[in-house]
């Protein structure tokens, strides 16, 4: 159970003389319950992995398999695979249109077949997932403020029931508060239902925080894929590809070039307050922000 | 009097149910007292809602006052006549770059300004030399805006407001939706505007980190201005941030956690060099 991505290319108008490469032969195995971190600048190809991920392009040449079929086989339910890989879109908020929350988030499942009462069974479920206040089930989704529409979009993909949740920036424009919110949620979400979490983000300090592993796109190509501390260890090589390290690595490096032993690989707050504890002798507590 | 002012400022929106009918009154902007100097960098925070762009909105007078008044170089905003002088003094760039951008070449697009305000040829032309030059633009002149990157078109936006030779840029989460590379370009092009050609700069933005270069923080909540002072002073409180659902730079909050576990640190450290620095000298 897994989705696998095997020589992945592809290519954006193949005949026409603007041919643009967007995925260069990407080979990548994303495990059941695993939260993935997927960053790169603007233009690396990103987001045209993850959308192939769902099935909404093709690839030009290259297999996926998502549990063990592959996707490409004329047989294979390309519908189905929309509803187990759930995709929220940058700026989801953009897509409510029912009079309320509820509505909102019954369109999918409803949408899948189901009928009304399981349609909205799902959509409960999912409202209460994302922490969504029972009282603003029935407002309009347009009086909601930035994180709660960002909530709402995010549930109205849940209630489809989606195996692998696929986020493309969720935290985008939102508030320091909102963006921490939102990110704790989908990490509670992740712990609770064992689903398999991609986060695309441009927060390097987020994604130090919350995931399990860290692919970098660079060029349609994956340029790093491991643990967080291991890819922001290569924070010169992040920067001449247009990204960076959460600030905690910069300032681990200067206290390193200060004479300071300390363990530059920490990636957080919290691991970076107890190896500069350690570093000065002090006997590092239990620390949580 | 300082070339932004804004007195006993309040806006408010009607609320309308679905058939129209009012159903109530919203006050974005609650008795905002504001006063920029010539020159001055001034960063503006607050979470989703707290009125910032709401205020942002009346320095070019996208938006007019309800109550009090704001003066942009010393015209009142209020005034029809002075409309159109008020948004060639004040330049305001948006959030997303591709709402801003029109013209199918870059140059053509940051001439697009002061075409409109009847500059004569030969001076349009330099006003495009010199202001894609300040955002470092200038070797992409001939390019189709499509083929850039956020942080590349958004320095773009920047230029086509420089080019309206305009005495104070209003930058509204100018970097949202751009990378870090895009964003610390962005950033770095503003300050050289700030610094180099000593125009007034009005900054909103979520990112705590951006701010740290200028000369006043402001952070609003409901409306009204909570805090005010120096980058310095405002994030040496970083309670009272994280109430206002805000946070300081990453290098401040580990300061900060280190100073609750008894280091010696002072507040309200901004920079990565600072608190290394800071270390070294207590051991």
């Amino acid at each position: 159970m897994s989705i696998i991505l095997d020589h992945v290319s592809y290519i954006y108008g193949e005949d026409g003389p603007l041919a643009v490469k967007a995925l260069d032969d990407v080979s990548l195995q994303i495990p059941d319950g695993q939260f993935v971190g997927i960053i790169g600048h603007t233009g690396s190809g990103k987001s045209t992995l993850v959308q192939h991920m769902n099935g909404l392009l093709k690839a030009t040449s290259g297999h996926i398999y998502f549990n063990g079929e592959d996707i490409y086989d004329r047989d294979f339910p390309m519908k189905k695979l929309r509803s187990r890989v759930g995709l929220v879109f940058q700026y989801p908020e953009h897509q409510l249109f029912e009079i309320d929350v509820f509505s909102d988030v019954c369109f999918g499942p409803k949408n899948l077949g189901m009928d009304k009462k399981e349609a909205e069974l799902k959509a409960f479920d999912a409202l209460r997932k994302v922490g969504m206040p029972m009282e603003l089930y029935y407002q309009s989704p347009f009086e909601l403020s930035g994180g709660q529409k960002r909530r709402a979009a995010i549930a109205g993909v849940l209630a489809m029931a989606p195996e692998v949740l696929i986020l493309d920036e969720p935290t985008a424009g939102l508030d320091p508060k909102g963006r921490e919110e939102i990110l704790q949620q989908i990490k509670e979400l992740q712990a609770q239902t064992g689903m398999t979490i991609l986060l695309v983000s441009h927060s390097m300090e987020d994604v130090a925080e919350y995931v399990d592993r860290i692919v970098v796109m660079n060029k349609g190509k994956v340029m790093y894929d491991g643990a967080p501390k291991e890819v922001f260890a290569h924070y010169k090589e992040l920067e001449e590809v247009g990204l960076a390290a959460p600030q905690v690595t910069y300032i681990l490096h200067a206290l390193k070039d200060r004479g300071f032993d300390v363990d530059v690989n920490a990636t957080t707050t919290a691991e970076a307050v107890d190896t500069v504890l350690h570093a000065l002798g002090r006997a590092p507590e239990a620390f949580r922000p | 009097m300082g070339i932004i002012r804004t007195k006993d400022l309040v806006y408010e929106y009607v609320r309308r149910d679905e058939e129209g009918n009012v159903e109530g009154f919203t006050t974005a902007v609650d008795k905002v007292d504001l006063d920029v100097q010539p020159g001055e960098f001034i960063a503006i925070l607050g979470h989703n809602g707290s009125g910032k762009s709401t205020l942002a909105k009346h320095i070019n007078a996208i938006l007019s006052p309800t109550e009090g008044s704001v003066w942009v170089d010393g015209m009142d905003t209020s005034q029809e006549e002075h409309i159109w002088d008020i948004r060639q003094r004040a330049g305001m760039v948006f959030q997303n770059p591709d709402n801003q951008i029109i013209g199918q070449v870059v140059e053509e697009d940051v001439g697009f300004g002061p075409e409109n305000m009847g500059v004569p040829t030969k001076e349009i032309w330099e006003r495009v030399e010199e202001s894609l030059k300040a955002v470092g633009m200038y070797e992409y002149r001939r390019h189709s805006p499509n083929k850039l990157s956020g942080g590349q078109k958004q320095r773009v936006s920047i230029a086509g407001v420089l080019a309206m030779h305009p005495k104070c840029i209003v930058l509204d989460e100018p970097t949202a939706m751009l990378d870090p590379k895009g964003r610390r370009e962005v950033i770095r092009a503003v300050r050289a505007l700030n610094q180099v050609e000593g125009i007034t700069v009005v900054l909103i933005t979520h990112y705590m980190e951006e701010t740290i270069h200028a000369d006043r923080v402001f952070v609003m909540d409901s409306g009204r201005i909570a805090m005010e002072g120096t980058p310095r002073q405002v994030f040496s409180q970083v309670e009272r941030l994280q109430e206002l659902r805000l946070d300081v730079p990453q290098v401040t909050l580990l300061a900060h956690e280190l100073r609750k576990k008894g280091i010696g640190l002072p507040e309200g450290i901004l920079t990565v060099e600072e608190l290394a620095d800071a270390l070294a000298g207590s051991r």
